[in-house]
């Protein structure tokens, strides 16, 4: 059989091909191409930015509320596709799976890879967004990295677990379509947390809600990044420590649900995708 | 690795089991449904029934097979795509298997970006394909295609582009599916040239799934048939060729029933000589037929070649005056000596005086033969229609 470093070898060769293919094929026939994936954010972020920045006036008294919607709008959205796109990753290369054998999981990573390349150009389109808005970075701003980590290993595990789920129950697409549009509204995007704090009049809530992922990383990511000033973070709102720990351990639980599951059901995907 | 070091594949016992599901099991609602029922939602199907054979280092092994004998499930066990229910495959050596051609093609990218995208499927870096790209689109002779996207190929132009890249494969052993009956005639000819290669090379282990008994004899050294799951013959490629062919000849005039009737009572042709033969045998059909009337009326009998699809003989019977209810028999026999190895089926028709058909034998009546020559040299041409070799001087 083929050692170790042979397969790693062969992943690696097939990983790069696929991510590129992906890419290239991605807006395919479309005029305005790969501008797209700067694109689509950008006019939701209007939409949104209209309606709750300005119409509603959700925002009042939060500095750089603008920088901060398209920030989470990206992260989520980033999250979406990667999830969307893995979960689907398995069968929709099922005659991939069926001709030849090579290492399944390969296909789920190389379909978050897409969206995590889009999550760069975004992330790009936020920092010139950020200074032009005269936000004023501080060195503190490199916890973005750790912070992106923590999201990609989150939306891979979801994307495995989601994947192996996908190939025996096609019910998971609607499933997750409508979890995913619950948890946007259950995750503070498009409202500051601050509100919920105040009309709950109590921070359990606003606790209970940052003990999801999205919204650790979400508003890890805008203290770190944009302005410590308006954003509420299990840390400001004095939780304590094991309830730090929730968001952390849920991402560990997922993943390590996932990667079970996904290896003892991945002999058998050519077979049932 | 193996102690035995000139085996490359070893298979014991090897069975496997699909699950087909009766119902749409994919949804939700009747997986939970059919859970409280109690009942499985799929029937089990045995595809493979304990099978084991080994294949030794610089084998060109040839697996046969009718459609659904399972020959392909054996290929995806072997090349690890599909698992095992029971047994034990045993692989030594690197192993690329093309279980079809062009794995990956997207019809949206140019022929060049498949050839990278292919290439790195049977685990080539960018590097080395770079390196041998030149030699690929060569042997493809698609050099003006490249920057073309594959959907504006023509099918042959695909399978030439697949096969190119695929021969470029490094590996110990090699899997190949039904691969060889691709492209034009020269095209044909460099893919001969490429497994007459491998076999004397013998430096590749090829297992060869194929339809062509003319492959089968030309590059195999042992051969396997599969029937229902089981090995029903392994050994000599010329023996399991002809196994193959025998029950496909079989098959074919299974089921029984008179010949098809406008004037024509009854007709029947039975095969007087064995339907195996050699060039010193010849072929002797004996004709029956009833007549509904009183009518003039002669058989015609002509020998296809199946495999080639050409009439290769035949003949009219001189006219007889036929009475109405009592059999007419009649016997013709043909000197085949100068045919080279064929599958031939026996078509029967019965004619008027005027030139107007009576009747005809259903297809599925003819009987068939096989020729089977034992003068042959070891440099053997069988896909010619005559055994002549020429005068060369």
């Amino acid at each position: 059989m083929q050692n170790k470093a042979q397969r790693l070898r062969y992943s690696r060769i097939l990983l790069r091909e696929l991510v590129k293919t992906d890419f290239k094929l991605r807006y395919q026939g479309s005029v305005l191409g790969h501008l797209w994936s700067i694109l689509r954010p950008l006019m939701m972020f209007g939409i949104m930015y209209l309606v709750f920045g300005y119409f509603l006036r959700w925002g009042e008294g939060i500095p750089h509320f603008a920088v901060m919607l398209l920030l989470g709008n990206v992260l989520w959205g980033f999250f979406a596709e990667a999830t969307g796109q893995g979960m689907r990753a398995i069968v929709d290369r099922r005659d991939l799976l069926r001709k030849i054998n090579f290492p399944k999981y390969i296909v789920v990573v190389s379909a978050t890879m897409s969206a995590l390349i889009n999550l760069a150009i975004n992330l790009g389109v936020v920092l010139v967004f950020a200074l032009f808005d005269g936000v004023a970075f501080s060195w503190s701003a490199l916890w973005l990295l750790p912070l992106v980590l923590q999201l990609y290993i989150f939306a891979l595990a979801v994307a495995f677990l989601l994947s192996a789920l996908y190939v025996k129950f096609r019910d998971i697409a609607q499933l997750w379509d409508v979890l995913m549009q619950g948890l946007f509204f259950l995750t503070p995007i498009i409202y500051p947390l601050s509100m919920i704090i105040e009309r709950t009049e109590t921070v359990r809530w606003a606790t209970v809600m940052l003990m999801s992922p999205m919204a650790q990383i979400i508003q890890d990511v805008r203290y770190s990044l944009i302005s410590r000033e308006g954003v509420d973070t299990l840390g400001t709102l004095g939780a304590s420590w094991y309830v730090v720990m929730v968001p952390y351990l849920i991402v560990a639980a997922v993943a390590a649900v996932a990667a079970v599951y996904f290896r003892r059901n991945s002999r058998r995907f050519a077979e049932v995708a | 690795m193996s102690a035995e070091r000139d085996v490359a594949i070893a298979v014991k016992g090897l069975s496997k089991t699909f699950r087909l599901p009766t119902e749409s099991a994919s949804e939700l609602k009747r997986v939970v449904v059919n859970f409280f029922r109690g009942v499985r939602g799929y029937k089990e199907q045995k595809v493979l029934k304990d099978i084991s054979f080994t294949v030794e280092k610089g084998d060109f092994f040839g697996v046969v097979g009718r459609n659904g004998s399972g020959k392909s499930t054996l290929l995806k066990i072997l090349s690890g795509i599909y698992e095992a229910d029971k047994g034990k495959v045993e692989v030594n050596g690197s192993l690329v298997p093309f279980i079809e051609l062009g794995v990956g093609f997207n019809p949206e990218l140019t022929g060049r970006e498949n050839v990278y995208l292919n290439g790195a499927l049977l685990g080539f870096s960018v590097e080395e394909i770079s390196a041998m790209y030149d030699d690929i689109v060569e042997f493809a002779e698609l050099h003006e295609f490249m920057e073309q996207k594959l959907k504006n190929y023509s099918s042959g132009m695909q399978v030439r582009l697949a096969f190119s890249v695929a021969i470029r494969a490094k590996s110990d052993i090699l899997i190949l599916d039904e691969v060889l009956a691709v492209g034009d005639e020269a095209f044909q000819r460099k893919c001969n040239e490429y497994f007459e290669q491998i076999r004397r090379d013998r430096n590749q282990t090829v297992i060869l799934v194929t339809h062509s008994m003319g492959s089968v004899q030309k590059y195999c050294n042992k051969a396997m048939m599969i029937r229902d799951g089981k090995i029903a013959l392994l050994g000599a490629p010329e023996d399991v060729a002809n196994e193959y062919s025998m029950e496909n000849l079989n098959v074919a005039t299974a089921g029984d029933g008179n010949g098809r009737r406008m004037a024509v009572e009854e007709f029947k042709i039975d095969l007087l000589s064995k339907n195996k033969i050699s060039q010193n045998d010849k072929v002797k059909i004996k004709v029956s037929y009833k007549m509904a009337e009183d009518v003039r009326a002669n058989a015609l009998i002509v020998l296809t070649d199946v495999d080639r699809n050409v009439s290769i003989a035949g003949g009219r019977s001189k006219t007889v005056q036929c009475k109405k209810g009592e059999w007419v028999v009649q016997t013709v026999t043909f000197d085949l000596s100068q045919l080279n190895d064929s599958s031939v089926r026996v078509v029967g028709e019965l004619w008027d005086e005027e030139g107007d058909i009576l009747g005809y034998l259903p297809d599925g009546l003819a009987p068939r033969f096989l020729i089977r020559r034992t003068d042959y040299p070891k440099d053997r041409a069988t896909w010619a229609v005559l055994f002549s070799r020429g005068e060369w001087e």
